[in-house]
């Protein structure tokens, strides 16, 4: 089954190759007594015999809750916890970046005639062998209904990206369907493969309310495990599906504990409580401390997030590109990376994790440098005026910097931020907000200077930025996506639109890295480090294979069995 | 009695109404919203979320929002969750069970530890006792109970094992054994500052008491101490605490808030911690009106009792 890998199966590109970077990680990880990828990790495990039955329970620590179960409504990283354990998707993305069919009997390509070489016809075939958790077969049928439920008008569905081009779905056989996208859009297979799952038709096309059902707090699906209980605030429990038609699932049951607090949730883990410190894993500061307990193996590995400086790119200074080089120069990344964060994250140029297909080598790198900073400023007109800030034209250099109020690392950083920038000449301000009012009208509609956040640029492994970049995904200006940063760029947006209709690897390769370049030379972000998750496992818990590709690293328990 | 009653009645609707309209209006007039938490989600676009608060009614003005809110809430309909979709009351339901036993357990240690300390105190004044009960209450009123909840942890979890760091019940077991023995933690921890209450309440009530005439006149008369101590002494004294009682409820709320974070039990606290959070603001409106409710009904309750205990109370 893995073999059976399309046209956008690309780990070997990372893999197969690995460049020096990526050795000297494996190296350095493997040194250090941890990993950076999971396929480093994999090499770390002595791999033992899956029992012939499922055998046990694992028991996963959350830090949120998770409380949306219809894998198709608005939800966060957490809730994919459950979608992923209960429901599945027609293919998915696996930890080398390829994509691995799984209701579907291979990933539609061009070569196999599942893509028409226009990329508007789409055909997939389904497996034939795969039942919902109540016995009924699953078909084509259902797949149909999935995607018109996300054009349901009335259904409150997460995203509509790539749905909405979807026309005329016709189902050809009970396990075979086909449908015309409005554009080629090359995104949509990871958007399928990472973020949709199938649901039910034979339950939810009865529901008369879309929104609101018995399936929404009991779902059913075709996944390795079956619905068992939620115990609101505190855990709930999944159990092992007999028949599920994949790899699987090893244990009897999952259970996911809710434990709010950080540091409780370590001292749990610690005191063998739990037996996996998911979402979001153990505080850096804990890390070292956690490496030496016995019977727990700690495991950090990168994640798709870029910690980044973000601008409000129309905002007073900060419009002049000299300014955010200037401010890039002086930050000293390594402090950041090195005293703030226990080292644990690598520094990056890209929006695109180093570990992706489509990552661009050789961008240039960050150098600390506050001389060649006070150099380009004063060459570029910007004087020291009252106080030691400079200005130009009557525009200070000064700006406010904002992120979530609590978050200590980062308003760790503000901190030296501040001293960095007053070295030459800029003044920066302190604005936190609670997380639910930073990531409101505050982010969303750019009423921001600056802001320190993390965000994962990409679509499941797809690197299209269009909702993040693209001139026309100005929410303050109307906009449909993100692009909270105003990025306007016309030869970005030409790239952007390029990539979303090549469906040629080795040219998408191109026009991805061409932009990554763009992007860097604009600095229309500053980027810091690219995030990465400490996480802990009970020892003789086999299996657990960080995903850069999902959004969360238990996306495969059903592979994880005891020694 | 009845007109008494009524009276209070229909203060404590009024203040319901007003209670309701405040907190409606801080919860939404306080920037963000239930979206916030999805914007940095690589799925949704702006379009999206705004589809998506169209779709709840949030794009609609305050005032109507808010009677649309008002009028389901009379006729039993208090909305739903807009994190799992769930009926308010069956959210507040099973969470309610969880704090409830926190806080009964808590208020049972409290308040016959609290009177005991309390009465030997006022017996034995500026005794050693009493002052050592005076020094421990300033003390368990000064720490904060989070780092109280989190020193117990490490004392009595990681360092001794005795007892589990946290959860309500071990998974698969649930055995009144197993609920007891994760009770204990949380449950002392609440009870600590309440016991000092209770305590410091109650020795006033009883220094008050024990210097009264009727009470040199029962030991003049020859009344065994015992006797008037626990007849005449501690009967009155227990009096004011009645109204104590009534107006703990808010304080064993906050005080539930925390124990629930740092022994990550499932109770309405934590509940409501999330759901501002969250800004799930049919749950946070939820929790907000019944909190309100049970605390207007304890101090109801109170002034009842005190007013069938002391008839003069009902002209006031």
């Amino acid at each position: 089954m893995a073999d059976d890998t399309g046209k956008f199966g690309v780990g070997a590109l990372h893999l197969g190759n690995p460049n020096r970077r990526q050795i000297f990680q494996l190296g350095a990880g493997a040194a250090a007594g941890w990993t950076l990828s999971g396929n480093a990790f994999a090499q770390t495990e002595r791999p033992t015999n899956p029992p012939d039955k499922p055998r046990g329970q694992v028991i996963a620590a959350l830090s949120q809750e998770p409380t949306v179960f219809h894998p198709l409504m608005p939800g966060i990283e957490v809730d994919q916890g459950i979608w992923w354990q209960v429901f599945s998707p027609l293919w998915f993305i696996d930890p080398d970046g390829q994509f691995v069919p799984d209701l579907a009997r291979e990933v539609p390509t061009l070569e196999n005639g599942g893509l028409s070489a226009d990329g508007l016809t789409w055909k997939i075939k389904l497996r034939s062998d795969v039942k919902w958790h109540d016995g009924t077969p699953f078909t084509a049928d259902d797949v149909k209904f999935s995607l018109e439920l996300i054009n349901n008008p009335d259904f409150r569905a997460r995203s509509r990206v790539g749905h909405s081009l979807v026309k005329d779905i016709k189902v050809v056989a009970p396990d075979e369907i086909h449908w015309r996208m409005e554009a080629p859009y090359s995104p949509y297979m990871s958007i399928l493969g990472s973020l949709t799952f199938i649901v039910p038709k034979h339950i939810l096309e009865k529901v008369t309310d879309p929104n609101a059902s018995p399936f929404h707090n009991a779902p059913v699906g075709t996944g390795p495990f079956r619905w068992g209980e939620r115990v609101p605030g505190d855990h709930i429990q999944l159990n092992a599906h007999a028949g599920y038609h994949g790899k699987g699932p090893y244990v009897e049951r999952v259970v996911f504990k809710y434990i709010p607090d950080l540091t409780v949730l370590y001292t749990q883990f610690r005191t063998g409580q739990v037996d996996y410190t998911g979402l979001q894993g153990i505080l850096p500061n804990f890390v070292q401390e956690a490496k030496t307990l016995k019977g727990r193996k700690i495991f950090v590995s990168s994640t798709s997030s870029v910690e980044h400086i973000a601008p409000n790119l129309e905002f007073g200074a900060l419009a002049d590109r000299t300014v955010r080089e200037a401010l890039y120069l002086a930050i000293n990344k390594q402090a950041i990376i090195d005293a703030l964060n226990y080292g644990l994250p690598t520094q990056t140029e890209s929006f695109v994790p180093q570990q992706a297909w489509s990552f661009q080598q050789g961008l240039p790198q960050h150098k600390y440098d506050p001389a060649k900073a006070n150099t380009l400023l004063d060459a570029a007109g910007w004087v020291r005026g009252a106080g030691g800030v400079r200005e130009k034209g009557g525009v200070k250099l000064e700006f406010t910097n904002s992120t979530t109020s609590g978050n200590a690392v980062r308003e760790q950083t503000q901190q030296l931020l501040i001293q960095d920038w007053r070295a030459i000449g800029a003044a920066m301000r302190v604005n936190n907000m609670p997380a639910a009012v930073i990531w409101g009208d505050f982010w969303q509609q750019s009423k921001f200077n600056s802001v320190i956040v993390g965000v994962n640029f990409m679509l499941g492994s797809d690197p299209d930025v269009t909702p993040r970049f693209g001139s026309g995904a100005i929410p303050a200006k109307g906009g449909r996506g993100y692009n909270t940063y105003q990025y306007r760029n016309p030869e970005a947006d030409r790239l952007l639109a390029e990539g979303a209709k090549q469906f040629d690897l080795a040219q998408r390769k191109t026009t991805y890295g061409n932009l990554q370049k763009l992007i860097r030379d604009d600095l229309a972000i500053l980027p810091l480090f690219q995030g990465f998750i400490a996480e802990g496992v009970k020892e003789g818990l086999q299996g657990f294979r960080p995903n850069i590709n999902m959004s969360i690293n238990c996306w495969n328990i059903r592979e994880w069995y005891w020694a | 009695m009845a007109r008494y009653v009524a009276n209070r009645l229909a203060q404590a609707i009024m203040l319901l109404v007003i209670v309701s309209a405040i907190g409606f209006a801080i919860l939404h007039l306080a920037p963000g919203g239930p979206l916030s938490q999805f914007a940095a989600s690589a799925q949704m676009t702006q379009e999206d979320l705004d589809r998506v608060t169209r779709q709840l009614g949030l794009d609609r003005s305050l005032p109507i929002q808010y009677l649309d809110w008002f009028g389901r809430m009379l006729r039993g309909d208090w909305g739903r969750s807009y994190r799992d979709g769930e009926p308010v009351l069956a959210v507040i339901s099973s969470h309610l069970g969880a704090t409830l036993e926190l806080m009964a357990t808590a208020t049972i240690i409290a308040v016959l530890l609290g009177c005991w300390i309390g009465v030997l105190g006022a017996l034995r004044r500026y005794s050693l006792f009493d002052s050592l009960a005076t020094v421990g209450a300033m003390i368990a009123l000064s720490i904060p109970t989070f780092w109280f909840g989190l020193v117990t942890i490490y004392v009595f979890s990681v360092k001794l094992g005795w007892l589990p760091a946290g959860n309500r019940q071990t998974v698969g077991d649930g055995s009144p054994l197993d609920l007891l023995h994760h009770l204990i933690a949380p449950a002392l921890v609440l009870a600590l500052v309440e016991t000092a209450m209770w305590g410091r309440f109650m020795r006033s009530s009883m220094l008050e008491v024990i210097n009264q005439d009727y009470i040199r006149t029962a030991r003049a008369k020859g009344m065994p101490e015992w006797r008037i101590l626990t007849v005449h002494a501690l009967r009155n004294a227990l009096l004011p605490m009645i109204t104590v009682g009534g107006l703990q409820f808010p304080t064993l709320l906050g005080g539930a808030l925390v124990a629930e974070t740092v022994f990550t039990w499932p109770g309405m606290g934590r509940l409501f911690l999330d759901s501002i959070g969250y800004r799930d603001y049919p749950v946070v409106m939820g929790i907000l009106m019944f909190s309100a409710v049970m605390v207007l009904i304890g101090s109801l309750l109170a002034d009842i009792l005190y007013a069938v205990v002391d008839p003069r109370i009902r002209v006031g």
